[in-house]
């Protein structure tokens, strides 16, 4: 039994914390069902209702005219004029109707509605109606008749396309892989060889470089980037390139993540039993061969916990790409490009919440499938001896 | 794009490899530039004695170039460029430390990022805290973590598209679509434009910081309850305290190394927020932040390096005692093995 079980015993209620936890989890998820629901809501539906009626459809009043008395045929006695209240391509179900403007939804629906004068007017919900009366109907305008009508919850994928295709968003996806791809996998490499070096090897000056890398780890960008902006551009000068480059991003991006990169891999391979290297040792095989064949596939749970750290970061980053990668249009990732879309684009939730969804959607997937790997990357990056 | 995914792919398995040639290749070389011939032990324990003193600076090698020319020359050469003119090229003494404490917005930026830092990593950490101990007592207690855990993974940019559609505000008798204000109207109040309230929209951002970290800071000291001792607190159920009582007596004071860490974690993190001020608002209604003041300089009228740099300086330095702790408390961990 944990300490927690042991609490259990005496604390709050069950019920209390079943219902504080419920809420605190529906508190934080509906931020995110906000603009998951919206960004398949059609525009006009998001600008005129919130986002948490789209299931129930709106409800409106509509005034329509009947067909003109002229086209009634008589049956028997009676003469009848009938049709439908929606004109082609509309849609919605009837709740009531009535014949006053004071009274919109004086009559309900599928019964016979007695108007007076011998006439009667019988609407279904599907729109289509009977209105009878047992004298000729005067020709000329067809009778005002009041509806409430509800419409269903509309829902389409045509906000997905418009920003896909015509927002810029389809090449700024391709542009963030560009970025994040290379830079996750290049570092975990570099890392792992400095780890490595940094936990069985022996050599002067290796608590110093250790003390520098937990320093570097809390060093904020900021402190980097105008001696590198400088430095870009000196280079791209000197040779003749441009100066921002997918390059120069992955690079930065692998200079960045290294402190923690080393970090965490360190902690792992200096906690791989020792027997297993020494071993190698004596039966002569080299430090560089110990590290790839026994070493690199042992520490695989490590260096999947900093590729995730790095894959989330490098995708998320906004700063470093903009200032190394530019803001033009064509070199936008996914961050900067929902940026612009924020500035030039305002007011058009239908837009910045597909946007929006497109820029989380691949890091949320990485979560949910990876989770385990990434907590153990947190737990091992910070509890350690804590 | 295709062709560009494509590339992209190239530059990664070209990367690995030729990552993997530099290693495989210096080794080689090492071998022999200093080769081990049979008949002279003394001549072959020389030779391995030097491969062995050369190898860690190859394993190292590119790691520890990528760390100098990235992170150590910047922080000298951001230090150098603070006592120099926008471009670089003048020496102007203590001139850009001057302007910053007389520039009014600077100062501001300090006082909003004090605000950031005395709110966000308290509210993470009481959060995370009460959530962990919650969730842990509860059989979805998983699923919960997972959920509040989740905010995690969004950008700060996706996340700030997420809360400004909250806030929305509609003028006139349009319906208001933002939750925030169709709750204040639901109540009888009156819709409010939160971002542009100076002082409070300061709160709104820092709202979605604490959405993200939250989850954070729960897990990890989740894992930190866990590893509590029972007795503890067995001892303190026979004596006859009550849940409040062990919880902040007896549960709290055994974790406050990880709490110290959530804390500073977070507190690193406050120091360098800038896409969520810059999404949101771009540092007006009063909600600049140093960070967000140091990019605007970057760039700012073709931009000033000394002004950024004094701000940059500024971050600097308030991480530099968590720098310092952190080292500190490094070196005793690894003193202990």
């Amino acid at each position: 039994m944990t300490a927690i079980a042991s609490l259990r015993r005496v604390g709050f209620p069950r019920l209390v914390v079943h219902l504080s936890v419920l809420l605190i989890c529906i508190l934080w998820l509906i931020p995110t069902l906000g603009i998951l629901v919206t960004s398949f809501r059609e525009p006009q539906q998001i600008a005129s209702s919130g986002w948490w009626t789209a299931m129930t459809g709106s409800s409106q009043t509509a005034a329509v005219r009947l067909a003109d008395g002229a086209a009634a045929r008589q049956e028997g006695a009676n003469y009848v004029v009938s049709g439908t209240v929606f004109e082609a391509g509309q849609a919605g179900k009837i709740q009531s109707f009535g014949t006053k403007v004071t009274a919109p939804s004086e009559f309900p629906v599928g019964q016979p509605a007695d108007l007076g004068d011998g006439e009667s007017l019988t609407v279904q919900p599907d729109g289509t109606y009977t209105y009878t009366k047992n004298a000729p109907f005067e020709a000329g305008r067809g009778k005002r008749v009041y509806l409430t009508v509800t419409t269903p919850p509309a829902f389409t994928t045509s906000n997905y396309q418009t920003v896909l295709a015509s927002q810029g968003i389809g090449q700024a996806f391709v542009n963030s892989l560009t970025v994040a791809i290379p830079s996750t996998i290049i570092p975990v490499l570099i890392a792992a060889f400095a780890a490595y070096a940094l936990s069985w090897m022996e050599f002067r000056g290796k608590a110093l470089i250790l003390a520098m890398v937990v320093g570097l780890m809390v060093v904020p960008l900021q402190m980097s980037l105008i001696p590198l902006l400088k430095m870009y551009n000196d280079v791209g000068a000197l040779f003749g390139v441009p100066s921002r480059s997918y390059a120069g991003v992955w690079l930065a991006h692998a200079a960045f993540g290294m402190p923690l990169a080393i970090y965490l891999l360190r902690n792992y391979i200096a906690g791989l039993p020792k027997e297993i290297i020494e071993s190698a040792r004596v039966d002569g095989a080299s430090d560089f061969e110990i590290f790839v064949k026994i070493v690199l596939p042992l520490s695989f749970p490590a260096l999947a916990s900093f590729a995730i750290f790095q894959f989330l970061w490098t995708w998320n980053d906004l700063l470093v790409a903009m200032v190394f990668l530019g803001t033009g249009r064509e070199q936008l990732v996914l961050t900067g490009a929902l940026n612009a879309l924020l500035g030039s684009q305002g007011g058009k939730w239908e837009i910045l919440t597909a946007s929006a969804f497109i820029t989380i959607i691949v890091p949320i997937a990485v979560f949910f499938a990876l989770q385990r790997y990434l907590v153990r990357g947190l737990l091992s990056g910070s509890v350690k001896g804590g | 794009m295709v062709s560009q995914l494509v590339s992209s792919l190239g530059v990664v398995i070209a990367g690995v490899f030729f990552c993997a040639l530099y290693y495989w290749l210096s080794d080689k070389l090492l071998q022999l530039a200093l080769p081990v011939r049979d008949g002279d032990p003394r001549a072959a324990s020389l030779a391995l004695n030097r491969r062995a003193a050369v190898r860690p600076w190859l394993f190292l090698g590119p790691a520890l170039l990528l760390l100098v020319v990235y992170l150590v020359y910047p922080v000298v050469a951001t230090f150098i460029l603070s006592f120099y003119d926008r471009s670089g090229t003048t020496f102007v003494g203590a001139a850009n430390y001057v302007w910053a404490i007389n520039d009014a917005q600077f100062r501001q930026s300090i006082f909003n990022n004090l605000m950031w830092l005395a709110v966000v990593p308290a509210a993470c950490t009481f959060f995370g805290l009460v959530i962990a101990v919650m969730t842990d007592r509860i059989w979805w207690g998983n699923i919960a973590k997972s959920l509040i855990f989740m905010p995690m993974a969004i950008s700060f940019v996706g996340a700030s598209v997420i809360w400004k559609f909250i806030y929305e505000y509609r003028g006139g008798k349009e319906a208001q679509i933002g939750l925030l204000n169709a709750i204040v109207q639901f109540f009888g109040g009156d819709p409010q434009v939160w971002i542009s309230m100076p002082f409070w929209n300061n709160f709104f951002l820092m709202a979605i910081l604490i959405w993200i970290q939250t989850g954070f800071a729960m897990v990890i000291l989740s894992a930190a309850l866990r590893g509590i001792p029972e007795e503890t607190v067995e001892a303190a159920v026979i004596d006859g305290a009550n849940g409040w009582q062990i919880f902040w007596k007896i549960m709290v004071p055994q974790i406050w190394g990880t709490i110290a860490v959530v804390w500073t974690t977070i507190t690193i993190l406050v120091l360098k927020v800038f896409d969520i001020v810059l999404t949101m608002t771009n540092g007006q209604w009063d909600t600049m932040v140093l960070a967000n003041l140091m990019f605007d300089w970057m760039f700012r009228g073709g931009g000033d390096s000394g002004r950024s740099a004094v701000i940059a300086l500024v971050i600097m330095a308030a991480v530099t005692p968590i720098m310092i702790w952190n080292i500190r408390q490094a070196n005793q961990q690894s003193g202990g093995h």
